[in-house]
């Protein structure tokens, strides 16, 4: 039996959090009052809760970005199935397809995924599904991808799209629109990597952290959704950060914001649509060079 | 050159010294020596455009937020326009027959040579434009050119075509050469309809070797030829290569630092900071057999992704030693490919040996595998088909002459054995002392490790082949029964029975409190410690593979051939991978990796995350045995006879070590000693 609670122990709250704590850096009184906001309430049912912020920015004339955040939350007899799914796409291409792109890849995918999941999450009697998480979310890339090649000829657009189902986030992503685990100690850890060619080489140890930074070719993508015969996003399936946040945010956030004031920007707002109309000010006051995206994502419970 | 094939042919030359200015100026800038940048404007966009895609051909989109590498059209109306007609002559010497190539700075053209009246002599003739727009940097680009050609007059070999003459007519110079009768290698890849055939690459490459030697040892200065693809191999009417497209072909002293050259997608990545050493040649030339072999053209997928795409899985047909030399011509880092294309060429040559592509000197392998000799031996009445415990020095394995085993691990001196009415196919579980392992008597058999006698047993009412699991004070153990049987441990009781529809082979697996086991009939269940059944998941055959999960996901095999990753709380099936064939055998966790073998005789390496195969190691036969991880390296048997250890992160062969029958086992290790048993009635230790 103790064994047995040792190896596999019931998830608790409070501990992960203070005992990784323990192991890292000190925190401040605010950090740890950041962590006890978080894990005084304990609700019993799971659910997620969201944010959204977009902005044109301060030195473009359009808006490319698309964001798309939907929240489903399941409770009874039959189980507790939170689900969501949390898409951001930024666009890119001549004659306004940009904005087509981006537009066009977080409506279809999520219609995709929706009618994909729809038997399984919203009739009875429930039941897991064959195709897998993986498999549906990569389809969905596809057919966006179809469709911007075919009506939005010479657009392009990055995605990262998160579907969120019980506590597992499966990730599909293309382009340098990025994905991040959020943690109350103050650690912001991107998940994605970005399909870009200054990231190839810096991975590739040909650039260092100073020349990538000022790499000329910083814009370069490597992959697009719309753009190249076939299209192969990177998608993984990781563990919902709890305690902590799922962010997805387009390059006008992350390329002018550090992780620094984005985990302040976070922990400072008492509601996530604050805190990412936080993040949006920052990012304007940075100079606001590009449009800026981030959907903010909550597991509470 | 063919980087800049979409512009307007007159903007070329400016967008070429633009564009390499800009590199290294900005780029590059500490190492730039160049002078020539004060002659520009630092502000030009124009090398933004060179590596923006125009989408759709002929049209050109200025992309403002961001530029997308991608394959590049080549050909336009500008270029035809300005190109040579048939008929017309050069310098009263050379009648243009036709165009035969279309690159980046002009026309490649068949002519005739009118110096030789009474045959007809023919030559190729390609023209450079030279459209700089300052007198000055004209002035030093033909000066080049002449240098360059003047360089490329003297060398003499098989694979390098002569140069004739050359001369330089307005704003065009001209390089006169032997004319190639055949095709580039691009265009033979393209005519081909399937894979090229393995010993005609490797008779290329290894005349490419010989070529780049050649040119690697060129006295004063070694020359690196720096553009190796396909399009710039000629494969001549005998078949032989001939090396054309030295316009970029500088002469190199070591330490300089040259310009950023070359063809996106065969270039190393060390060649974007403008260095170029006989090592990028390797690279490019492993990029050009890459694309040769697999048809899979590098400019169309992200650049030095080849570790992403090995040429085998693309194309079965390729030999693992082929693959190989490949791999290491393609190491990202400079340091870890051939250290030269002498060294590359032997490797070539000994891969030819060994395939027969070049001649058939058998191999000389077998001595490696018989110097593995077992620690100690120890032989049984019939077949080992399960696996081994450890316990406090002792080795305990079942055999199919229905004895379960003791043996001590120093030496396999045999301590004792306990007879039960049928064959033990599982591997025991040790708790307190006693051990619990089924039998095909249908009985779960409960034995102190001591004395070997009896403790109690519990009756199913099949025959059992699934181990037991020991967790909650409780036996978990499948039967053919169709049952997952409970068993108390102090009551030797079932506490409960879950039936299912089917025989249960798979061994059950226990956490997040819950029990997972799966079925004959392809049924993967989470059963609560009540016995109330959490979930299920149909498969489309039989799961005889035992489950194991991670935090997150529950990982197991089906005779349907795939491997399945599922939501260990929910049973959503978070992503399924594709084996060959079937598979019996059960899977093991490393870091982020995930192993298991299947009836294709292949052991997978697939990644726990994103469910993409790392690696696969082929044997010669079905792998029905779990591997084992036991430090970096992997351990598993085959029904080829084999144990196999392989370096897990890689899935390179240690060692292998030959039984005289089938190994469906999995092995223990313990110690540095691997434990495993064969159909050949032997249980083998090792050293790991
Ligand atoms: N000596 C030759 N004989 C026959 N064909 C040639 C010869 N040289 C070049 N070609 C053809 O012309 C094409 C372009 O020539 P290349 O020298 O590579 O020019 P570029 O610098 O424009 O790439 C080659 O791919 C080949 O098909
Ligand atoms: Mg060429």
């Amino acid at each position: 039996m103790d064994i047995l609670r040792k190896l596999f122990p019931k998830p608790r709250r409070s501990t992960p959090a203070s005992a990784e704590a323990s192991v890292t850096a000190p925190l401040t009184d605010q950090q740890i009052s950041a962590i006890m906001k978080d894990t005084s309430s304990h609700f019993e049912m799971k659910q997620l809760v969201v944010g959204a912020g977009q902005s044109i920015g301060k030195q473009r004339e359009h808006n490319e970005d698309s964001l798309l955040a939907l929240t489903s939350t399941i409770s009874g007899n039959s189980g507790n199935v939170p689900f969501g799914l949390y898409i951001v796409a930024d666009g890119m291409g001549g004659h306004q397809y940009g904005e087509v792109a981006s537009n066009a890849a977080v409506r279809i995918m999520a219609g995709f995924i929706l009618r994909k999941l729809h038997a399984y999450l919203y009739s009875v009697p429930s039941q897991p599904m064959q195709e897998s998480l993986q498999e549906v979310i990569q389809s969905s890339v596809v057919e966006a991808h179809r469709f911007v090649q075919s009506e939005a000829p010479g657009g392009g657009t990055t995605v990262t799209a998160a579907l969120v189902l019980g506590e597992q986030i499966t990730l599909a992503h293309v382009g340098d629109s990025r994905a991040y685990s959020i943690y109350p100690d103050g650690r912001v850890e991107p998940i994605t990597r970005d399909h870009s060619l200054v990231k190839r080489l810096e991975e590739l140890g040909h650039l260092n952290r100073d020349e990538a930074a000022n790499f000329p070719h910083r814009n370069v993508l490597i992959r697009a959704v719309g753009q190249g015969d076939v299209i192969e996003p990177d998608v993984v399936t990781i563990p919902f950060p709890q305690p902590g946040y799922l962010m997805i945010c387009s390059d006008g956030l992350w390329g002018v914001v550090n992780d620094k004031d984005i985990y302040r920007a976070v922990a400072d707002a008492h509601s996530l649509p604050r805190a990412c109309q936080n993040l949006v000010e920052a990012a304007n006051a940075a100079g606001g060079p590009d449009n800026i995206s981030v959907v903010l994502v909550q597991l509470i419970g | 050159m063919d980087g800049v094939g979409f512009l307007p042919i007159n903007y070329r030359w400016v967008l070429i010294i633009a564009v390499l200015v800009h590199l290294i100026c900005l780029f590059w800038g500490k190492y730039s020596s160049l002078n020539v940048q004060s002659y520009f404007n630092l502000q030009n966009p124009y090398w933004q455009t060179i590596i923006v895609r125009p989408v759709q051909r002929g049209q050109e989109i200025k992309l403002d937020t961001k530029n997308i590498t991608g394959p590049i059209s080549t050909g336009d109306d500008s270029a035809s326009r300005q190109q040579l007609q048939p008929g017309q002559t050069l310098v009263d010497r050379y009648n243009i027959q036709a165009v035969i190539g279309i690159g980046g700075m002009g026309s490649v053209y068949r002519a005739r040579d009118l110096h030789f009246p009474n045959v007809v002599k023919l030559v190729a003739v390609k023209e450079m434009i030279n459209l700089a727009p300052d007198p000055l940097i004209r002035q030093t680009i033909v000066q080049n050119f002449e240098r360059e050609a003047n360089l490329l007059a003297t060398l003499d070999h098989a694979s390098i075509p002569r140069i004739y003459d050359y001369f330089s007519v307005d704003n065009k110079s001209y390089l006169v050469l032997e004319f190639v009768h055949g095709k580039d290698l691009e265009a033979v890849i393209n005519d081909t309809p399937g894979f090229l055939p393995e010993h005609q690459i490797i008779n290329w490459a290894i005349q490419l070797c010989d070529v780049l030697s050649f040119l690697h040892a060129h006295k004063p200065d070694p020359i690196i030829f720096r553009d190796m693809k396909p399009s710039n191999v000629m494969i001549d009417h005998n078949g032989d290569v001939i090396l054309v497209d030295f316009g970029i072909a500088k002469t190199f002293q070591t330490g300089q630092k040259g310009t950023m050259i070359g063809t996106e997608g065969y270039s190393p990545p060390e060649q974007y900071r403008g260095e170029a050493t006989q090592l990028a040649d390797i690279y490019s030339l492993g990029a050009t057999l890459h694309h040769a072999l697999t048809r899979r053209d590098p400019r169309l997928e992200p650049p030095f992704s080849f570790a992403e795409r090995p040429v085998r899985r693309i194309n079965a047909a390729v030999s693992s030693e082929f693959e190989a030399v490949i791999n290491t011509s393609l190491m990202y880092n400079p340091a870890e490919r051939f250290p030269s294309t002498d060294a590359m060429k032997d490797a070539l040559m000994a891969v030819a040996r060994k395939t027969g592509a070049l001649s058939r000197i058998a191999p000389a392998m077998t001595a490696k595998i018989n110097a593995i000799k077992p620690l100690w031996s120890f032989k049984c009445e019939d077949e080992i088909r399960g696996s081994a415990l450890l316990y406090q020095g002792a080795i305990y394995i079942g055999c199919y002459d229905n004895n379960l085993y003791a043996l001590s691990a120093a030496d396999g001196e045999f301590q004792w054995k306990y007879p039960t009415d049928g064959g033990i196919v599982s591997r025991p579980a040790v708790y307190d002392g006693n051990l619990f392992f089924g039998s095909e008597d249908q009985r779960l058999h409960v034995v102190s490790t001591r004395s070997g006698k009896v403790v109690w047993t519990y009756f199913t009412e099949g025959k059992i082949r699934s181990s037991p699991r020991i967790a909650e004070g409780h036996a978990f153990i499948g039967s053919d029964d169709q049952t997952l049987h409970a068993v108390n441990l102090n009551s030797g009781r079932a506490s409960w029975k879950f039936v299912t529809d089917d025989p249960i082979h798979s061994t059950p697996h226990v956490a997040n409190e819950l029990v997972y086991v799966g079925t004959e009939g392809g049924m993967m269940h989470a059963i609560d410690f009540r016995g109330g059944l959490k979930w299920r998941f149909q498969a489309k055959r039989a799961i005889t593979s035992s489950p194991i999960t991670n935090k997150q996901a529950l990982f197991f095999a089906s005779v349907d051939g795939t491997l399945y990753a599922l939501d260990a709380k929910n049973g959503w099936a978070i992503w399924r991978f594709r084996l060959d064939k079937g598979s019996v055998s059960s899977p093991a966790l490393a870091e982020e990796f995930l192993f298991i073998g299947a009836a294709d005789g292949c052991i997978y390496c697939v990644d726990v995350r994103s469910s993409k195969e790392i690696w696969r190691f082929r044997t010669d036969n079905q792998v029905s045995s779990s591997p084992t991880i036991y430090k970096d390296s992997l351990y598993c048997g085959s029904v080829d006879g084999f144990l196999y250890c392989l370096e897990y992160r890689s899935g390179r062969l240690r060692w292998k070590f030959q039984s005289e029958g089938p190994i469906t086992g999995s092995p223990l290790v313990f110690d540095d000693i691997v434990y495993i048993g064969s159909a050949d009635h032997q249980v083998y230790a090792l050293f790991a």
